[in-house]
């Protein structure tokens, strides 16, 4: 703050402090002046009804007077009059700031002891398993929900298939780094016929469900074209870039010919966001591993 | 002259004017400084006017009053720093008129929502949050999916806040009525979510 407006709000204070003990000891007196009677106000309603000028109780004005003693030593002690801060020096961010260094370091021994451990032993460590889903609970149900089986659109995390991986790195980097997944609309290139094709294909070859042999044909070549680059010629998806894999009943979007056409329609997209800065690596571990116990039951 | 208050409760002119010196003297000193501090009244690093459609998103988040239950302002303390990230800046407010600090939570704070969920998520929740929190009790809003955002209403918005000081160019303005021409109130209010907060990095090193 520049030192002008400093300035004036120091000369506000202090005036207002002044005006406020002054306006307390003026209205303490009890006498006014121009008045017929002892402690009469002067003012007469309904010919003989007579306002009184009472003093206030001892006690209560003393109340008042403690008020400003109050505010005298608290500006003092604080920051109040412009930029002077106070004999104590407090700020609400320095302590703020000593508040977290306590809590950050309280954090940091606390996760030290599963600190080296690999995840596939934490996940059979009860203590880490609690922290692990207690963090989960508060960051990561709000998506894959509370029993971690996901939804539409959400990954199931308790099965065994895992669009990047599940190895404990894996989870560690989609967790640390976020994922984005991105099925591009196909509407343009298929055409309504060639959609209806493509589904035909994956329901036929990889699902059993029986198709038109021509639609099938016409599929097999198309999705070798277009989309054989990411779900590979086998349809089993590519971990690198998160293409799932068809050859299984496992979908993100949904099981049904509709859902699958739409998909193949609309595109879809998917996005794990980047946990960095949230939660601290160590405790992106113990999610990690609260996460790969969901899938490696003993 | 007598000052006994006969003079002052006779004089309703004199009362109005004395009345009116009272009530404002905690805002001639506590409020208008403020408006001519640095600290509160620049941008903090990195912070960047909405855009037309974030802009035409906030109208949204005003219009539904999402206020009414959500915050926009993380206190300084560990308790809320660690569950939401690091606290508010008054650097960061600048571009919003008006700010949406609020002073009730029904629901989480939101002024560090950005990029914290997907912009998928964020569609199924406001369509049904309890298709992916069951426990919540928030409204559904299923009509923004289907309402259009008006192109002309945000381009004057825009120009209003051009005139009133934020760095807009007069491209941006002109453009502002095309870039959010065919996009719904949900489009919009999910783009101006995804960028509440995120001016300042998240970090867990305060």
């Amino acid at each position: 703050m520049s030192n002008s407006w400093s300035i004036y709000i120091i000369i506000g204070v202090i005036v207002q402090i002044i005006a406020y003990a002054w306006l307390l000891l003026a209205t303490s007196k009890t006498e006014v002046e121009g008045a017929d009677h002892e402690n009469d106000t002067g003012h007469v309603w309904d010919e003989d009804l007579r306002e009184l000028n009472n003093p206030l109780p001892k006690w209560w004005l003393n109340l008042f007077i403690l008020t400003i003693v109050f505010s005298l030593l608290y500006l003092v002690l604080y920051p109040g009059l412009g930029n002077i801060k106070g004999v104590l020096g407090w700020t609400q961010e320095k302590q703020f700031k000593e508040e977290y260094a306590l809590v950050h370091e309280a954090r940091k021994e606390f996760f030290s002891q599963f600190a080296g451990k690999p995840i596939p032993d934490l996940a059979k460590d009860p203590k880490a398993l609690k922290v692990g889903g207690n963090i989960f609970a508060n960051r990561c149900a709000v998506c894959h929900g509370s029993d971690a089986q996901g939804a539409i659109g959400f990954p199931n995390l308790t099965d065994e298939e895992w669009l990047y991986g599940g190895e404990p790195q894996d989870i560690v980097t989609s967790i640390t780094n976020g994922r984005h997944g991105v099925m591009p609309p196909f509407a343009q290139v298929l055409g309504e016929e060639g959609i209806k094709q493509v589904a035909t294909f994956v329901r036929a070859t990889w699902h059993g469900k029986p198709g038109d042999p021509e639609a099938v044909a016409a599929g097999k070549q198309k999705f070798q074209n277009f989309c054989a680059a990411c779900h590979g010629v086998d349809g089993k998806g590519n971990k690198v870039i998160g293409a799932p894999d068809l050859t299984n009943e496992i979908w993100l979007h949904g099981t049904s010919d509709a859902i699958i056409e739409t998909v193949l329609h609309e595109g879809a997209s998917g996005t794990m966001p980047a946990h960095q800065g949230v939660l601290e690596p160590e405790a992106i571990r113990l999610v990690a591993a609260y996460v790969y116990s969901l899938s490696h039951k003993q | 002259m007598k000052l006994n208050h006969e003079v002052v409760e006779k004089n309703v002119g004199l009362m109005g004017i004395l009345i009116a010196v009272v009530v404002s003297v905690a805002g001639l000193f506590e409020i208008v400084p403020l408006m001519f501090d640095a600290k509160a009244v620049k941008p903090v690093p990195g912070l960047k006017p909405y855009t037309a459609l974030q802009q035409a998103g906030r109208d949204v988040y005003v219009s539904e009053g999402c206020y009414v239950c959500h915050s926009q302002q993380v206190r300084p303390f560990v308790s809320e720093v660690l569950r939401y990230g690091p606290y508010s800046r008054a650097g960061e407010s600048v571009y919003d008129r008006p700010f949406q600090w609020g002073s009730k939570r029904t629901g989480p704070d939101l002024a560090r929502v950005g990029g914290l969920y997907s912009d998928e998520w964020h569609e199924v929740h406001l369509m049904d949050p309890r298709a992916v929190v069951p426990e919540s009790n928030m409204p559904a809003f299923p009509w923004l999916a289907e309402e259009m955002v008006d192109p002309v209403q945000t381009q004057k918005s825009l120009k209003t806040l051009q005139w009133m000081g934020h760095p807009y160019t007069d491209e941006e303005v002109a453009n502002a009525a095309k870039e959010v021409e065919g996009k719904t109130k949900l489009e919009a209010l999910i783009a101006y979510l995804q960028v509440l907060g995120t001016a300042v990095p998240r970090s867990l090193s305060q």
